[in-house]
Order: C-alpha cells, then structure tokens, then sequence
C-alpha cells in the first residue's frame, strides 16, 4: 500500500507528512514530529496518556488514523507550555504535587485544557468525569484533582485581572 | 500539604532536620508538567530493528521443535534468537548477591514451565514484520502435566532444572522460625483460633510498559537506553549473560513511567543487546500492553495459615504460621520476598511461641517478582485480618487487642532480637484519637519507651 501526504496544523504550525496506511497521529507526533511529550502507554484506547486536542477536543492520538484528520487542527504538551514559564494548569499540577511517575501527567493536563475551555469554573465532579479515561497507577488522583481545580482557579483570576 | 505530626517522640528530633517534615518540590516534576521527561522510548534511532518474542502457548510442554523457515520469509525479517545465540542462557537475577542456583534461562532449550514464556525472538525493520513473523514461527510441543497450586507443588514431580519444587533455604525446605514451644503454648491457651489467608497474583500495570532499546556504538560498547528500576542489576546480569566485561555496557535510565516493582526483572535488556551485537544495529525490544499483563511478574499469590493461642483476657501466648509464596516457574525475586516474609512474622507483637515455616514454591505459572512491600504486605492482610477474627471471637475491641498484644522496646523478638524504636502503641493511639474513638485508660497512656500501661 503507497503512503499518502497528510496535512495537520499541529501546535499552530501547518505541517505536510508523509505518511504509512494506518499510521496513527501518536506514530506521527513522535516518530516524524519528534514530539515526544505525547506518551505511548497502552494503545488500545485504555489509558488516555496519550491524549491531545484535535480541533480543541480530546482525542486519544493512539487510536486515530491520521489519514483520517486531514486538516484538523493539532494542540500537544509542547504546544501548550509557553515559551517562557509555565500555563497555569503546568504551575498548578507543579505546586500542588500532581505528579509522581510523570507519565500520565501530559494527558492528565491536556484533558484539563479541554475542560477548562469549555468550563472555567467546574465542580469537582465535573473534574472527576472529564479524567475518567485517563489512568493513573501511581494512585495520584487526588492531587490531580486538587490541581485541576486549582487551576480553574489561577486562569479564572488571571482572566479577572486582566478584565480590570 | 499537612505537615507531618511532630509531637510524638520530640527527643528524637531534637537534630533540627531541616527538610523532613516540610514539603519540597521534586526535582523532576518540571519536565513532568511540560512533557520534556525523557523516558527511554524519546530517544530514537535511525536504523532501529524492532524485537518480537515468540511465546509459549502452553504452561509446561518439551519444546520438540522450532521451525521458523515460514517466518524468515516475511519481508523486513533480519535475524531469529534462540537459546543457542546466547553466550551464558542460565542465570538468576539475585546471583551477584550470593543466591543460587541459576534456575531461569535467557531463552528456553528444551522445554517452556508457563505460558506466554519467551521461546525465540524476531529481529525485523519494523514492529509489524517482526509480529507477523513471530506468529509464523511453528513450537512442536509436548505438553507435560502443569501444576498450579502450591501446597500441590510441594509434593508433585519436580519440574525444574534442578530437582525441587521449592527454594532450598540452607538446606531447608523452607524459611523457619523457631521460638519458644508452640504446641506448650496451645496447650495452655484458653481458645485455638485458626484461618486459611490467600491473595491472588496482582500485576503493577505501569502506564509505560516494560521496554529498552540497545545501540551498539562506535567503541565496541552497548548502550542500553532501559526503563528498568534496577540500573546495576541488569549492568550485572546482562554482562554475565552476554559474557563481556562490565565495562562494555552503558545503561541510561532511572526514569520509570510506573515500575512499583514491576521493572526489576531483567528480561529485555539482556536479549535486547544480545541483538544489537549479532546485528551492529539498535534493537528495541518493548512490551506491548498484553505482553505486560501476561508475563511481566505480578506480585506473588500466596497461602497463609495462621493458628493461634490465645488467652480470654486477649494474650496470644502462641502462633503457628505456614505461608506459601507463589514464585511461579522461575526464582526471580521471590526467594528474597519469601524471607522477607518470614522476617516479618509473626507480625508487631510479643508473642513467646513462635513456629513460622515460609515457603518459597515454584509452580506452573507466571513468574512472581518485586512489588512494592512484596512479601511483607499479604503477609500483613493475613496478621491483621487474624487480629481482628480473635477480637471477634473474644468480643474484645480490635485496637485494645493490638495494644494488649503490641511489641514494645526492650521486648524479644521471635527472631531473638531485641525490640527498639517501636512506635506501634502511639500509632494506634494516634489512629483512635483521629478517628474519635475513645480508649480504656489503661490504654490511652501505654508508651512503646516504658513498660507503662
């Protein structure tokens, strides 16, 4: 089977790849866009370590068919950090020890992106649901929780001061 | 964060420790949170072969034949490993240690002892040829009865290279505990009380599976970009295995996405090189999400018996213990496990009869290895799930039990030593005041320092 060009706008830059039938966008990110920050962990969907926003949704880049995305738009870990500093849900997983392994944390904090632009202000439940695909075996849930909460917190007031 | 309660043994702290106690940012958590850790699988090389086991499909079968003409023609197929391109197979990842025999091979000769065992490995240009090529791969077996259950084992038909079922502890069948007269102590005890205790075999599951890539440089030397939580342990084993000097290899890690034990067997790595050396390219071999299911070590299943002496008033004045440990078919940590759990018997309490055999027995199944408290925490399911069936029968609070029964300084231990820094008695104080729980006074003010109480 031929490869086939696939264009993707992946952390605001529009990139042309080549790619293999039934490559998936994590084959993609890490093997040819050397964007490691992504996590392979299971792939089969179960763990969510390796999730990204495409078009502002999460999607798990383990079970999608790039071919499949033409187009769409692409947002990783890397995209998120901003060239000086931290975003605030990095700050706030980082000051509320929200990480252990480290492993899950790129997910865990590309799931929070996702809430927390279509929610600022979520409940506890709400966290809880929006990371229920996301595994976690160093059992650090409660920290993450705290932090996503916290973050809402951080981005809601940096949005007030700036508001002022 | 809450910080850590300091008024219990405050002459004890009087070094002015400077960071225990207080909350400090961990060193890596920065590349954590902006996805810049590097974990073994970042670092890529061009020109990598992708490794692929053929595994067992039987739990104990001879290997009569392999036959991998099928598989050789699958395009992008480099090379297919067998025991016989491995220079040492016989090893046991304790042995730098002093602990022997070498039970487990790097690949098996003549016959697999559990099922998803490594049998051959597939060298190929890419993960997909080396799969499809694995799967043509035809193993001619000749099953052999399996044997599952470890009081079963003890007694069945040794299966392994070197004659028992079990591992000999100098010369015995089993770790032993001998203190005082248990069958005295039974006989003097108001009630015998006894139970049955069993866990099943528990996997880590780390989000990063298990996994290394070996590169072969320009100086002759190996580097082996690995996972592993036992950096010096696989240097260790894998030099022996491949037979070169320590020097030769190079091993970059002690970054783990999720080990909890699950990452100190030395599988990958050795193999993993061994390819990199036949073929002068990088050879990474990682477990898929299955693969770290079925035949990465679980924590050991194991049976525990538990009989007790005890006294109306709440004394346990003897205690009888036979625990299994599960090893699976292969050593691995499990000897060390086991005496770990003989070590931590018969549990935080001052009992003056002691009888503890702890055996360390070799089935038909996956491998047991390293995790977290391994042989000490089902070992504590059991002592403390007894503890609370005698406080049941006696109708006795469980706490005051524990404190009634509780090892305190200056004590004997079962393994004649003596008892210092015990901290049991205000733990349980502590416990009982944060859960609201009001305690008889004569055990409010019982301290593990003074015979008090």
């Amino acid at each position: 089977m031929k490869h086939s060009v696939v264009s993707l706008t992946i952390n605001g830059a529009e990139r042309q790849m080549l790619v293999a039938p039934g490559s998936t966008l994590i084959d993609v990110l890490r093997e040819s866009q050397g964007l490691t920050g992504t996590r392979r962990g299971c792939e089969q969907g179960a763990c969510g370590t390796c999730t990204v926003l495409v078009d502002g949704k999460t999607a798990m880049s383990c079970m999608l068919p790039v071919e499949t995305i033409e187009g769409a738009h692409v947002e990783t870990i890397e995209g998120l950090t901003p060239p000086q500093g931290l975003h605030p849900i990095q700050e706030a997983f980082l000051q509320g020890f929200a990480t252990q392994c480290g492993f899950c944390t790129s997910g865990m904090i590309m799931v929070a992106a996702a809430l927390l632009a279509k929610n600022p202000n979520p409940s506890r439940e709400d966290v809880v649901r929006a990371i229920s695909g996301n595994i976690c075996r160093c059992t650090g849930y409660e920290a993450i929780i705290d932090a996503i909460l916290d973050a809402a917190v951080r981005i809601r007031s940096a949005a007030h001061a700036e508001a002022a | 964060m809450e910080k850590i309660d300091t008024s219990f043994f405050a002459k004890e702290r009087e070094a002015e420790l400077s960071v225990v106690g207080e909350s400090v940012q961990r060193a890596d958590a920065r590349g954590h949170v902006t996805g810049r850790t590097q974990f073994y699988e970042d670092v890529t090389f061009p020109n990598t072969l992708h490794l692929k086991m053929v595994r067992s499909t039987r739990h104990h079968a001879l290997i009569k034949g392999i036959d991998t003409e099928a598989a050789m023609k699958v395009p992008g197929v480099v090379r297919i490993l067998t025991h016989k391109d491995v220079p040492n197979n016989w090893y046991t990842i304790l042995k730098l240690i002093g602990v022997g025999p070498d039970d487990e091979p790097v690949l098996p000769e003549d016959r697999v002892l559990f099922m998803g065992e490594q049998i051959c490995a597939v060298l190929a240009e890419t993960p997909q040829a080396a799969l499809e090529a694995a799967r043509r791969v035809v193993v001619d077996y000749e099953d052999l009865p399996p044997v599952f259950d470890v009081e079963a084992a003890m007694t069945s038909t040794p299966f392994k290279k070197d004659g028992t079922n079990y591992f000999v502890y100098e010369g015995h069948n089993c770790r032993r505990i001998r203190f005082g007269d248990v069958e005295k102590g039974f006989a003097e005890a108001d009630h015998v009380i006894e139970h049955r205790y069993e866990s099943s075999p528990i996997e880590h599951a780390p989000t990063e599976t298990t996994g290394c890539t070996a590169k072969p440089e320009g100086n002759g030397r190996i580097t082996i970009y690995s996972n592993t939580q036992a950096l010096y342990f696989t240097l260790d084993n894998m030099a022996l295995i491949l037979g070169v000097p320590f020097n030769k290899l190079r091993l970059v890690g002690g970054t783990v996405g999720g080990g909890f034990g699950g990452k100190v067997d030395v599988i990958v790595e050795p193999i993993a090189a061994l390819g990199a050396m036949l073929t002068n390219r990088p050879v990474k071999y990682a477990y898929s999400r299955a693969e770290e299911m079925q035949v990465s070590s679980p924590r050991a299943a194991e049976r525990i018996y538990i009989k007790d002496g005890v006294m109306k008033d709440g004394r346990i004045i003897a205690r009888k213990i036979t625990l299994y440990v599960d090893a699976g078919a292969y050593c691995r940590h499990s000897t060390y496990g086991t005496t770990k759990a003989a070590a931590h018997m018969p549990g935080p309490y001052t009992i003056p009869n002691v009888h503890v055999d702890a055996y360390c027995v070799y089935t038909n199944r996956t491998p047991s290895s390293a995790m977290r408290g391994f042989g000490v925490t089902i070992g504590d399911f059991a002592l403390e799930s007894q503890m609370d069936q005698i406080a049941r029968f006696l109708d006795m609070d469980p706490m005051e039990l524990r404190l009634l029964n509780a090892y305190r300084d200056g004590d004997m231990k079962a393994h004649r030593k003596k008892v210092d820094g015990a901290a049991l008695v205000e733990v349980i104080q502590a416990a009982a005041r944060q859960t609201g729980k009001q305690l008889a006074p004569r055990f409010a003010k019982m301290s593990s320092m003074t015979r008090e109480g």
